[in-house]
């Protein structure tokens, strides 16, 4: 089992495409250290093995080392997923000692200029900066490249990039409409020949790189038949905990204002986890409508996205709209008709009001 | 593909731990969780990228009955589907 720890909102990067929520946890509301690592403490009660250290910046927070050290000593993985901009020399040696297994970096665009203006930020650099480190201190590397209409022409030099980077992993993963990126969802969504542009591109370098670095494309899935899957099920081996303590099946979840919220600060997550209203709402297949109910699909990709479901329809058990067998299909078809267009809308930069 | 002169090492990023909540051997990495029996944990020890399969094979015979080579080498290939160890 895996717990995404979202352990501030606070990030020096403005990203348009960020999945975080329009309304971030402010730093007053974060929980501190000793809940977090009670958090920790209840999740390996709960079999997790894996924790992913992110947020916002997770290097935003002064008390990471302990954070990591404490979730590292209870046996888990660890995974720091991070833009790079703060992480130093001494910094990364630091939590290496303390346990660090794997990084995850993430990168806006293979082109300077353009990486700086999706960032909002110049931070480029020092994510070249940053790999290096990361390579010097002999850790595993995953890069993470969010793709959009603004940058997926440039996906051939993407992987150069992640290769000259040292990457053992690239994820490219097509931009998934949640919180900043739903806002930003008419700048973002790409054309239907940009896409198939792409990916010849993402094949044959995935036949060259073979062995070498792993390269997991993630589709647009607005543009697919099938939905993407809801994780490996809702409530099934994933949890999130937000910068403010509420725990949620996944990162999106916190749309879904028809599920009362958990917090961690009122239960353990035990008691979260297996009787919470909201963990057992679309676990399993029960809760399903037709034409899930009957079909043979139900059991792959869960339905879809509930998160999805709820945004698009305002009902989140309904089929996910983006399945070409969903009666609101007509929903995901109308937006994109109607928001991509040939030219692209100014992004509304993530920031704290 | 795996034979007995293939050099396994476990990879980057990979470690291996024992979980006392499912009372077993694992082998942990960014994507997942895999249980190992004995077998597998007294193989995964042993890709050390110094070790051949052959030579995995000879110290493994010496502490368990019936494994063969082969079986080695079919382990050893799961791990590398897996991502787990990489063969030089
Ligand atoms: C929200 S970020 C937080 C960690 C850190 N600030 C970073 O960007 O790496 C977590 C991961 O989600 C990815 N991500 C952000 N928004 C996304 C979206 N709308 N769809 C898919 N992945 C997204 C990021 O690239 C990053 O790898
Ligand atoms: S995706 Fe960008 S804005 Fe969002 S948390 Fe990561 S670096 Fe910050
Ligand atoms: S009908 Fe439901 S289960 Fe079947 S493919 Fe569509 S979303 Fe998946």
């Amino acid at each position: 089992m895996g717990l995404l720890a979202e352990l501030t909102h606070r990030c020096p990067l403005h990203c348009p495409y960020c999945s975080n929520p329009v309304e971030l946890v402010q730093r007053a509301d974060e929980l501190d250290t000793v809940t977090w690592q009670r958090v920790f403490d209840e999740a390996r009660e709960l079999g997790v093995l894996q924790v992913h250290l992110s947020g916002g910046e997770p290097l935003a927070r002064p008390d990471l080392p302990s954070l990591l050290a404490h979730a590292s000593g209870l046996g888990c993985y660890t995974n720091l997923v991070t833009s790079g901009l703060g992480l130093t020399a001494p910094r990364l040696a630091d939590l290496v000692d303390r346990g660090l297994d794997h990084v995850q970096l993430s990168v806006q665009d293979s082109d300077r200029l353009n990486a700086n203006l999706i960032a909002g930020v110049k931070g480029f650099d020092r994510k070249l900066t940053a790999a290096a480190l990361i390579k010097d201190a002999e850790l595993a590397l995953t890069v993470n490249a969010v793709l959009h209409k603004a940058n997926l022409d440039h996906i051939g030099g993407i992987i150069a990039l992640a290769e000259q980077m040292g990457a053992d992993r690239l994820e490219l993963a097509n931009t998934q409409y949640y919180g900043w990126a739903l806002r930003n969802r008419a700048a973002l969504l790409p054309t239907r020949s940009q896409l198939a542009a792409a990916l010849p591109v993402v094949q044959a370098a995935q036949q060259r790189l073979a062995g070498q670095m792993e390269i997991v494309y993630v589709v647009a899935d607005y543009h697919e038949a099938n939905p993407k899957p809801c994780m490996y099920g809702w409530g099934s081996r994933q949890l999130t905990v937000s910068p403010n303590g509420d725990v949620l099946p996944c990162p999106a979840a916190s749309v879904i204002t028809s599920l009362p919220v958990q917090n961690v600060q009122r239960s353990s997550l035990s008691e979260i986890w297996y009787d919470s209203p909201t963990f057992n709402a679309y676990r399993g297949t029960s809760w399903m409508q037709e034409p899930c109910l009957s079909c043979p699909r139900k059991e792959i990709d869960f339905g879809g996205c509930r998160c999805q479901a709820f945004q698009l329809t305002g009902d989140a058990a309904a089929t996910d709209p983006v399945c070409t067998l969903s009666p609101d299909h007509g929903l995901v078809q109308e937006i994109l008709g109607t928001e991509i267009t040939p030219s692209r809308p100014a992004f509304a930069m993530r920031r704290s009001v | 593909m795996t034979s007995l002169d293939s050099v396994p090492r476990v990879r980057r990023g990979v470690r291996c731990t024992y979980d006392k909540t499912r009372d077993s051997d694992v082998v942990l990495f960014p994507e997942g969780v895999l249980l190992l029996n004995e077998t597998a944990a007294a193989v995964v020890l042993r890709c050390d990228g110094a070790s051949s399969v052959g030579d995995i094979a000879l110290a493994l015979a010496d502490e368990f009955d019936g494994v063969q080579p082969d079986d080695v080498i079919e382990l050893v290939d799961r791990l590398v589907a897996r991502r787990v160890v990489d063969v030089d």
